[in-house]
């Protein structure tokens, strides 16, 4: 066992981290750095990369808060051999088919409530733009239903199998390392902001907010890592559960942190909260991975 | 990244489990748990076994008795052990894990050479002497006197929830010798033995109507010079590095025994019906998330510490996480059991005692200061 970062992944984390601070790159430089292509075989000009270095590079990103269809391009290449933009979405067991981004995409990959895909062209879905929560990622409901047709993969074959997994896990990565962004946030704030002649982060009651949002993220962090490692479902389930948790709960006390700073548009935490809260709902939801996690038991 | 076991320590896994298998089979019965001389034979007796067998100190250093393995050996011995249902290190706890590493780290040759071999063959037996009534999560706070007469230290004052006090032979003591000093400066390390005159030991009764810790009154007890650790008045220095031993692996074999309790309940939950209900399957759901993630932490920090030479601050959160979820899952036990949790039974007791997890070894609270001061870099208040 060495369960720590080797000096190549270390590398790969700074580089874009480098590249992603202070900064929106475009999508042509995040497909330049190869972002989608790292874990497509080297013959077919990816770089042949794993799973672990995927969730390092995807955890950038959601430090960041990245725009744009991420996980699905990652994972149609990887998975499906395909190129091009795809989302992934899974059809909700309440409320209409929502996809991100849709007029951008190439593919829509849709997974069904009995854990099948279906690849389809994105034009071959009728949809109606609506007003997204996050104002980075619009979206666009699905009037009438999935339509048949594309390249189906039933129930449990290994594309299906593999397209949920990586999009969940990959997903968790993001959580993560916007979980991470939430504790600078935080951090950055109570150390600059002065009440009752000090800093606030010098008192206790933020001290110890702060303290939690840390631990939620660093538990997250490792399990989205070993989680990458190991493959397992119920690891995999689990490490998006705690990272939706890190994430969604670290962007809520982060905008308690700024106060009424907080509750304005100009501040931006709002932006951290409303990411947290889509993909919350991407890959697998919170009540999908607790009945992975209790189907294991 | 890898977590998985290189060919040496997949061979070590190995010869530990046939060990085991073979060697559990003839332990005599556990003890009745207030049964304390049984305690101490009993635990003493496991320790002597993996004396013999070569599994004591594992993590010790070779010049100080130990094998030297690295961290990640230690961790699977810990694993094994806890999944064959080994006893638990028990009243070795604070010669194996806080007074032996502190002496190997900080002793001078004669003292290693007294201390720590009894220690490993389980011969001997160490308690901690370090809060007092007044100076809990404010240890440097501490009153307990030593005065210098001659080649020895009198000692005057009173410790508390002292583990294993009936039973041991020495106790690691903190003691000011400095009044007049900063409260960090005037500190002073010291070995003492449990039968010196003046030392009185009163058990102490914890909520679970069991005496698992005690009070120590100190009486004029003379401590010769000799068995001083380091040098006079540098003692929160030396206790540092016994305390950053104990966050560091010390947990780690209850991450692995909640993991396996969250899969127990879950299979009783299934046979009681109790797994029906919606809320209590997905609170177990998210213990063994919980569970398996904070054992992963354990792998990590592990990896980190064996890379850097030292136990990182990583504990803190483990310790933090580990503690609350650990009493959640007596919680939910409590749900599964229904009425028998009002029963003074094996669940009841363990939610009892795990009521200790988020005060001992440092409340979550001084957790949570580490944390924000020293991960995050928060500035210390008013």
């Amino acid at each position: 066992m060495e369960f720590r970062l080797t000096e190549d992944q270390r590398r790969l984390q700074a580089g874009l981290r480098e590249l992603l601070t202070d900064r929106q790159p475009t999508w042509a430089e995040l497909t330049d750095v190869g972002l989608f292509q790292l874990r497509v075989p080297e013959p077919d000009g990816g770089l042949g990369l794993g799973l672990p270095e995927a969730v390092l590079a995807f955890e950038e990103a959601g430090r960041a808060v990245l725009p744009g269809p991420l996980v699905g391009t990652e994972v149609a290449a990887a998975a499906l051999g395909l190129g091009g933009r795809a989302e992934v979405v899974r059809v909700p067991s309440r409320g209409p088919l929502l996809v991100p981004d849709l007029p951008e995409l190439d593919h829509v990959l849709v997974l069904h409530p009995d854990d099948s895909l279906a690849v389809l062209p994105a034009a071959a879905l009728d949809a109606t733009p609506v007003r997204a929560v996050d104002p980075d990622r619009p979206l666009w409901r699905v009037d009438g239903g999935v339509p048949p047709g594309g390249h189906p993969f039933a129930t449990g074959r290994p594309e299906a199998r593999r397209v949920a997994a990586d999009a969940t896990l990959l997903t968790a990565a993001l959580q993560a390392g916007l979980a991470a962004r939430t504790v600078t946030e935080a951090v950055a704030y109570a150390r600059t902001r002065t009440q009752f002649g000090q800093p606030i982060g010098a008192f206790q009651a933020v001290q110890h907010l702060c303290a939690d949002m840390l631990a939620r993220a660093e538990l997250a962090r490792v399990a989205v890592y070993a989680a990458a490692v190991s493959g397992d479902a119920e690891e995999i389930a689990g490490a998006k559960l705690l990272a939706d948790e890190a994430a969604v709960r670290g962007a809520r006390d982060c905008l308690q942190v700024h106060g009424g700073m907080g509750f304005t548009w100009e501040a931006r935490v709002h932006r951290l909260l409303k990411r947290a809260w889509a993909w919350e709902q991407a890959g697998a939801d919170r009540e999908r991975c607790l009945d992975v996690l209790a189907g294991h038991l | 990244m890898k977590l998985g076991d290189t060919p040496a320590e997949a061979d070590f896994r190995g010869r530990l489990r046939e060990w085991l298998g073979k060697t559990l089979p003839e332990l005599p019965a556990a003890p009745d748990p207030g049964d304390w001389p049984g305690r101490r034979a009993y635990d003493t007796a496991w320790q002597r076994r993996l004396f013999d067998a070569g599994y004591a100190g594992l993590h010790w250093p070779v010049d100080a008795g130990g094998k030297g393995v690295g961290p990640s050996m230690h961790l699977i011995f810990l694993e094994e052990t806890e999944r064959a249902g080994a006893p638990y290190v028990g009243a070795n706890f604070v010669g194996l894990l806080h007074a032996g590493p502190t002496v190997a780290t900080e002793g001078t040759p004669e003292q290693r050479a007294r201390f720590l071999p009894p220690i490993l063959r389980g011969e001997e037996i160490w308690c901690q002497g370090f809060s007092e009534p007044d100076a809990g999560s404010d240890l440097a706070a501490l009153r307990t006197r030593a005065v210098r007469d001659g080649d020895a230290y009198v000692v005057t004052g009173s410790k508390i929830w002292t583990s294993h006090a009936e039973v041991a032979d020495w106790c690691e003591l903190l003691v000011r010798t400095d009044p007049d000093a900063p409260k960090h400066r005037g500190i002073t390390w010291l070995a003492m033995r449990m039968d010196a005159p003046g030392v009185t030991v009163r058990p102490l009764r914890t909520l679970a109507g069991t005496t698992e810790f005690a009070e120590l009154f100190l009486d004029e007890v003379r401590v010769p010079v000799g068995d001083r650790l380091g040098a006079e008045n540098d003692g929160w220095r030396v206790t540092m590095v016994t305390l950053s031993f104990e966050r560091g692996t010390a947990f780690a074999s209850e991450a692995v025994a909640c993991r396996r309790e969250v899969r127990r309940l879950a299979r009783l939950a299934r046979a009681d019906g109790a797994f029906d209900d919606l809320e209590l399957r997905r609170e177990l759901a998210l213990l063994s998330a919980e569970f398996t993630a904070l054992w992963r932490l354990v792998q990590w920090n592990v990896s980190e510490a064996a890379a850097r030479g030292v136990p990182g601050a990583g504990g803190s959160v483990f310790k933090l996480r580990f503690s609350e979820a650990r009493q959640r899952l007596h919680d939910v036990a409590a749900r599964v059991v229904g009425a028998d949790a009002l029963l003074d039974g094996p669940w009841t007791a363990q939610r009892l005692q795990g009521l200790s997890y988020t005060i001992a070894a440092g409340t979550s609270q001084i957790q949570r200061n580490i944390v924000a001061q020293r991960l995050l870099g928060l500035p210390k208040g008013r």
